[in-house]
């Protein structure tokens, strides 16, 4: 039997929810492990940061780093990852495009330390004590904090990045995808992947699901999906329910529609755009309030019309925003 | 500031109407400000959103995509179809933080040189006084392009 890999997972700014997709593999665990060993793991096993420290470079076969980079130590060990590992995976929605956190990208750190040790109804803090990155406790030690950015990183923004594994949290689809090309690699010698891949499908996600669509697609009215009894066997967006599935990617295996939920749009842009949000943009704006009294709508009547849209960029760019073509909201004076 | 602000401005022009529009603002000879560059597009309805924001994020102090008047698109209902995705192209730029006026859609006819000149114009005047755009200015770590 061929000599067994060596893989690590790393976490940045993650709800460690990609930690638990991993061992959501089940018995397929074991298939995994005959293959390789699991040499680094802060959630899973009992390590310490410097064990990973002490490794020598390029000694990890795998290296799977989940989260966006959103501090110093977070950029920190995207660093040594890319050093010990010989393969990297962004790992999950944040790695790949800043995910959740991402959403960050609307304001800044000033403004989310003070939301968040200040403002919140849950808040005690009568001196209005904000982390610092050395502080002294009261023998004089000194105690340290990463650092906190003001802007949500992808992975890739930080170090070069050889494939990227999109969705919140990667499906076990998608990580048997990973398995076979794995155990092919490691037991048959076949070639992995060319660099830079992103290992789901190219198409867009209504390709994959199954909800029946009767046609040309026209939304009257919009709705959250608790404010109507929708039918469980159509399609979400003919129904005023918005569904991200027309602006990203598949290989999923549409579980989300197919649990009676609409796509939120975590496996990020098809393989033929760049950016989700104005692809769903253009979805979205052709198909809603359509009417053949299209040439009557004066341009007031469209803007009062797209104006029931509510967040378009939260919406659009829920998992992408450090992604986008932008990246960032930006403040500009108003007149 | 020293030296005087010269806006970099883009404008998508379908080809049909807004395209020839400026060709008749050109051989008329009407004084146009020079801090636009032209884009022909076969459309208006071709001009992608993420084009808008990709010349935003480029540095791009203003863009406005010029296309026939509704009724006369070259493609019977092009226009229709891009007056809606730019009333939700300036909605998303604002929550973006960028001031509205950045961004314009207007209707030249390829009869229209006059009008071409002046929304032209118009439109570098009012990005004059909002000054550069604040994505161009940005000072941030370069990122991975997408």
């Amino acid at each position: 039997m061929a000599e067994k890999i060596k893989i690590a997972l790393k976490r940045g700014a993650s709800c460690v929810g990609c930690d638990i997709a991993i061992v959501n593999f089940n018995e397929e665990l074991f298939t995994l492990l005959s293959v390789a060993d699991l040499v680094f793991s802060p959630t899973l096993l009992d390590v310490k940061y410097d064990d990973l420290k002490k490794m020598p470079d390029k000694s990890i076969t795998i290296g799977f780093y989940h989260g966006a980079v959103r501090n110093s130590d977070n950029e920190e060990f995207a660093h040594i990852m890319r050093d010990k590992c010989q393969i990297l995976i962004a790992y999950g929605a944040c790695a790949h495009m800043g995910g959740i956190p991402g959403l960050a990208n609307v304001t800044d750190k000033i403004a989310i330390f003070k939301k968040v040790y200040k403002e919140t109804f849950s808040t005690v803090n009568p001196d209005g004590t904000l982390p610092e990155e050395k502080s002294l406790d009261k023998e004089g030690h000194e105690l340290t904090l990463p650092r906190f950015y003001d802007e949500v990183y992808a992975l890739d923004d930080i170090v070069d990045v050889d494939y990227y594994v999109p969705a919140c949290p990667p499906t076990s689809d998608i990580n048997n995808k990973i398995l076979t090309v794995v155990k092919e690699f490691v037991e048959e010698g076949k070639p992995l992947p060319p660099k830079g891949s992103i290992i789901a499908s190219e198409k867009t996600l209504c390709d994959e699901c199954e909800r029946k669509r009767s046609g040309e697609i026209k939304v009257d009215r919009l709705y959250r999906i608790q404010e109507i009894a929708f039918d469980e066997e159509k399609c979400f967006l003919e129904q005023g329910i918005i569904c991200l599935g027309p602006a990203t990617r598949a290989g999923c295996g549409a579980v989300c529609t197919a649990a009676n939920m609409p796509c939120r749009g975590c496996m990020g842009p098809t393989a033929s755009v760049t950016e989700q949000g104005a692809s769903m943009l253009s979805a979205l704006a052709s198909v809603y309030g359509m009417t053949d009294r299209e040439t009557e709508l004066s341009e007031e009547d469209i803007e009062k019309l797209m104006m029931q849209i509510p967040d378009p960029l939260g919406l659009f760019y829920r998992f992408s925003l450090p992604k986008s073509q932008l990246g960032r909201v930006v403040k500009e004076r108003v007149e | 500031m020293s030296e005087e602000f010269k806006p970099r401005i883009l404008v998508f022009c379908c080809n049909w109407c807004a395209y020839a529009g400026a060709d008749l603002a050109g051989v008329s000879r009407f004084q146009i400000s020079p801090h636009f560059r032209v884009i022909r597009t076969l459309c208006s309805a071709r001009v992608d959103p993420e084009w808008i924001l990709h010349a935003f994020r480029k540095g791009a102090d203003g863009v406005m995509v010029l296309g026939c008047h509704p009724g006369d698109c070259h493609y019977i209902g092009g226009n229709y179809r891009t007056r809606r995705r730019m009333a939700l192209v300036r909605m998303l730029l604002t929550q973006f933080g960028l001031n509205k006026d950045r961004f314009q859609l207007e209707w030249v006819s390829a009869a229209e040189g006059e009008k071409f000149a002046r929304v032209v114009n118009n439109f570098v005047e009012r990005i004059k006084e909002l000054g550069p755009s604040p994505y161009g200015k940005l000072e941030r770590r370069e990122r991975k392009a997408v």
